[in-house]
């Protein structure tokens, strides 16, 4: 065998190697590479007990109710399994919106009902202009694909 | 072919090679710019969701995509260097990382502007946003390890390991929207098409190409002092007519 | 809500552009100077090195 064949042996078995021990290491940390649990998760008691976490999901239709001081609301995150009712006080990021992505951090009380502290947006890939997005709507369409946007890993990680 | 190839990987033909073409990527690149951000700005619709804020697409993914290639074309060459002893890949993996770095930059720079209007946050700490920022402390830590080295020879082996190790977070980066929950969207640009309306399109994939020529460009001005740098106790250097005058 | 998030929602256009697009492109030319500078001494000390070694 020649020198440079042994050197490319060398660099191929140690880049295979490498990436199998980080392949690993990724799938042992599955859980703390995640950014959020879905409600089925949190149901299925495989999120943290007693310390903060994050619940990620749709903005349950209907369930968006403001109190009276204006800041607390009220709201519920599905992954069209299970629901996580939230309660949090402060200003929503532009895009929460009633049937879109949404990830909330906070505790879940024995009650339930998560304490949020902090939620964000989460949109979807596709970009277009209003008038295509109403046209998709009124077929239908758009609710599934924004559905899809976040049900999608979701129901990946649940059959995990 | 009549063209011999291994000629233009000898540093004495790239050298006058790389020079020719560098003001032709440049200026393509800068003409390409004002065509992309004129249809991205002007042509290209508002989005449904994001309103204006969307607009940072045209910059944002074209760097984080060239930031990813870059990697990969750096431990390329390195790996080259290393199996070959080739002075010009070595050379060439040396110029690229610090263009590779300020694209790594500029994604995470503009995709923290992005998320605060959208997401609610400058940043968080799920797996697409991670990988990248690792990304860019791969490039800096190449570019470290090489300067900390005198013997050039020397430092390319001792580096090129590093940028072939750390070649293993890049499909991370791409697939982490897939394999992880993560905050950011999944890929616009999938291998099955892409769902996006078509002037964002043109202006995103206008502005990737000037992105690419200009990056090709600096590379190629930067690895031209390299060789100068490197080769400058060879006769032909001496013989060069910026040399002599 | 900050002033900071008020402005960016007002001026959206603004903020992408000078936020985005304007530090971008000063890094380009910060990089296309640093290219340029790297010539220039390189050059130079190509050149020393080689009327010191005439003179030898």
């Amino acid at each position: 065998m020649k020198a440079r064949e042994k050197r490319f042996l060398f660099i191929a078995v140690g880049v295979v190697a490498v990436g199998l021990a980080v392949a690993l290491v990724l799938n042992a940390l599955d859980k703390n590479v995640s950014l959020y649990f879905t409600p089925t998760q949190v149901f299925n008691n495989e999120a943290p007990h007693g310390r903060s976490f994050r619940i990620g999901g749709l903005v349950e239709e209907g369930s968006v109710k403001r109190e009276a001081d204006g800041l607390t609301v009220n709201f519920a995150i599905t992954d069209t399994h299970k629901r996580i009712p939230v309660v949090y006080k402060g200003i929503l990021p532009d895009l929460f919106k009633e049937g879109k992505g949404v990830v909330a951090q906070g505790s879940v009380g024995p009650d339930g009902v998560m304490q949020a502290d902090e939620v964000l947006a989460k949109h979807d890939e596709n970009y277009m202009p209003p008038e295509a997005a109403d046209a998709l709507q009124k077929a239908g369409v758009a609710n599934a694909a924004a559905a899809s946007a976040v049900s999608e890993p979701a129901a990946a990680s649940a059959v995990k | 072919m009549a063209i011999n190839w291994f000629k233009y990987s000898a540093p004495t033909t790239f050298y006058g090679l790389a020079g020719k073409l560098i003001p032709w990527f440049g200026i393509s690149a800068a003409i390409l710019f004002a065509v992309g951000l004129y249809i991205g700005f002007y042509v290209a619709p508002t989005d449904y969701q994001q309103g204006e804020f969307y607009r940072i697409i045209f910059i944002h993914v074209p760097s984080s995509i060239i930031s990813m290639f870059l990697y990969l074309i750096m431990a390329g060459y390195a790996a080259l260097g290393l199996i070959f002893n080739t002075r010009l890949s070595s050379m060439m993996a040396t110029a690229i990382a610090p263009t590779g770095a300020l694209f790594a930059f500029i994604s995470l720079w503009t995709g923290a502007l992005w998320g605060k209007p959208m997401w609610g946050a400058w940043w968080v700490w799920d797996a697409r946003l991670t990988s990248e920022l690792i990304l860019l402390f791969l490039y800096l830590g190449y570019i470290a390890l090489h300067a900390s080295i005198d013997d050039p020879r020397r430092a390319d082996r001792a580096s090129a390991l590093l940028a072939i190790v750390g070649s293993v977070n890049v499909p991370i980066i791409y697939f982490s929207v897939k394999w992880w929950n993560t905050l950011h969207q999944g890929s616009t640009i999938k291998f099955s098409g892409t769902s996006m309306h078509v002037a964002m399109q043109q202006a995103m994939f206008i502005t990737l190409v000037a992105c690419w020529l200009y990056a090709i460009a600096v590379i190629l001005a930067r690895v031209r002092s390299i060789i100068l740098e490197r080769e400058r106790h060879t006769k032909w250097i001496t013989e060069l007519p910026e040399v002599k005058n | 809500m900050n002033g900071l998030d008020i402005w960016m929602r007002e001026n959206p256009i603004t903020y992408v552009l000078l936020g985005s697009y304007a530090v971008a492109f000063l890094i380009f030319a910060v990089e296309i100077a640093m290219v340029r500078h790297k010539r220039k001494i390189t050059l130079q000390q190509v050149r020393l090195m080689r009327d010191a070694g005439d003179e030898e």
